[in-house]
Parts: structure tokens; C-alpha cells; sequence
């Protein structure tokens, strides 16, 4: 007599727990589609990708560092280093003009995170890197032009 | 699949620095086989590091970034102990985390 009730609650168990399992596999790639910014990160042009972030117009800053190599023997990967010294700078944009998809990468800093960020990029062919600062309603670029032999796309 | 995120979060004077390599392949979706067939993209889209649980950076991601991440940043605010933890997804709905105690540099 008691197994049916036995049967019944391990079922309704396994239904929530289901449940549950679909719930957060689905909320991640819900959440993340409408976090990641599909119109700059899939655009073709620069200018594109520079619309799809919202960025009206950039004013050129020596307060922009970029740390990258003249010549990168190997597209696949080019260690490249921003630092901005603008004050209230709340986002950096790495952009590279001639990949087949201009915007790389977009950091956003909070609660004591450095304005600065070091990474690894694919080139695929000699182009400049472009940065975008965003800081309040400004925005400020810098760019670095870096030859690339071997393209990493 | 598990994915291997090596860390290390150290405090240099005064500012941590943190590292961290994902391991990923950051297909971009253009790249062919041996069979000439086009292999998917498959790509982290979101990064998020947590210092004590509160938001310290936020990446979106296209394909650009090389294969197997590389990343490193920096916090003002982390004493010794302090735990870093970062969070990614990718465009598959994969998602990997790894988490590291500051340590003295």
C-alpha cells in the first residue's frame, strides 16, 4: 500500500527536479541572448560595429595606452594590453578594422576593477587595432597599427 | 564537457592582478575540415568576474578572441583571502567557472 505513494512522490520529485533542470539550462542562454550584443559583435565593417554599441561619436585620447606588437608573426594570437587613464572610465572596446568581424571584445569595470585589460586576439591581416573608452556619456579612441604575416581567421 | 580554467589571482602592490586561461576553441564559424565542411562557431559570448560575490568585470565576446582565453585584470579593492570567481557562456550554452583565493605576491 505504501509503494504507490512511494511511487507518486519520487515522480513528482523527478518532475521538479526536471523542472529545475530545464529552467537552468534555458535561463543562461535567454539571459545571455539578450545581454550579448549581437548587432555590433556580427557586423561586417567597423563603422558597423561602432553603431552597434552605441557610440555617437569618438574623440581621439592620448590617455588611451595600447601594448601590442609591430609585427605579429602569427595572427591566431596577438597579445594585446589596454590601460586607460581617462577618469571614470567604465568600459573598454577592442575593435580590429580588417577582420571579417570587426568588434572583438567589450570589458566593462565596476566596483574597483582596474580600467585595464590584457588578452589574446585573432588578426587576419595587418590592420589597426582600435579602442573605444567609454567613460559616462563620452567616448575616446586610440589605435595601434599592428603587421600581421600569418592570418589568424 | 568539462573545461579547465587555470587562475591565479596575486595582490603586487597594492592592486591584484588577476590571470585566468579558459580552455576553449573559439571556433568563428568560417574555419573548414579536412572535409571541406565548415565548422560551427562555437565561442564564449559572456565573461563575468565576481570579487567576494560582487560584480568586478563584465566581457562580451565575438570570435576574435584566440582559442584557449587569455585574460587578465586588475582590482584595487582585494585583500589577501579574498575569493576571485570568474563565469563564462558560450554561444552553445556551455558555461565553465573557476575561483581562486588572492594571494600574496
Amino acid at each position: 500500500m505504501s509503494k504507490p505513494v512511494w511511487n507518486m512522490q519520487r515522480r513528482s520529485f523527478l518532475q521538479l527536479m526536471l523542472g529545475a533542470g530545464v529552467a537552468l539550462l534555458l535561463t543562461p542562454l535567454h539571459a545571455l541572448a539578450a545581454i550579448w550584443n549581437k548587432a555590433a559583435f556580427e557586423a561586417t565593417t567597423k563603422s558597423e560595429a561602432v553603431k552597434g554599441l552605441e557610440v555617437p561619436a569618438e574623440t581621439p585620447s592620448q590617455e588611451i595606452e595600447i601594448l601590442a606588437p609591430d609585427f605579429a608573426e602569427n595572427g591566431a594570437v596577438v597579445q594585446v594590453e589596454v590601460r586607460s587613464r581617462i577618469a571614470g572610465t567604465e568600459a573598454i572596446a577592442i575593435l580590429v578594422d580588417k577582420n571579417p568581424t570587426p568588434l572583438i571584445a567589450n570589458f566593462m569595470f565596476s566596483n574597483g576593477a582596474e580600467p585595464a585589460v590584457v588578452t589574446r586576439i585573432k588578426m587576419a591581416e595587418t590592420s589597426n587595432v582600435q579602442v573605444i573608452v567609454k567613460a559616462g556619456d563620452q567616448y575616446f579612441s586610440a589605435m595601434k597599427l599592428v603587421e600581421v604575416s600569418l592570418s589568424g581567421c | 564537457m568539462m573545461r579547465d580554467m587555470k587562475m591565479r589571482a596575486q595582490l603586487k602592490g597594492g592592486i591584484t592582478e588577476v590571470k585566468a586561461l579558459i580552455s576553449h576553441p573559439m571556433e568563428t564559424g568560417r574555419r573548414k575540415n579536412d572535409l571541406d565542411e565548415t565548422i560551427p562557431a562555437h565561442f564564449i559570448q559572456l565573461l563575468t568576474a565576481t570579487l567576494n560575490g560582487k560584480p568586478v568585470l563584465e566581457a562580451q565576446w565575438g570570435t576574435g578572441i584566440s582559442k584557449n582565453p587569455y585574460l587578465t585584470f586588475y582590482l584595487r579593492d582585494a585583500k589577501v583571502g579574498d575569493t576571485v570567481r570568474i563565469t563564462w557562456h558560450d554561444n552553445r550554452g556551455e558555461s565553465g567557472h573557476g575561483e581562486i583565493a588572492v594571494t600574496q605576491g
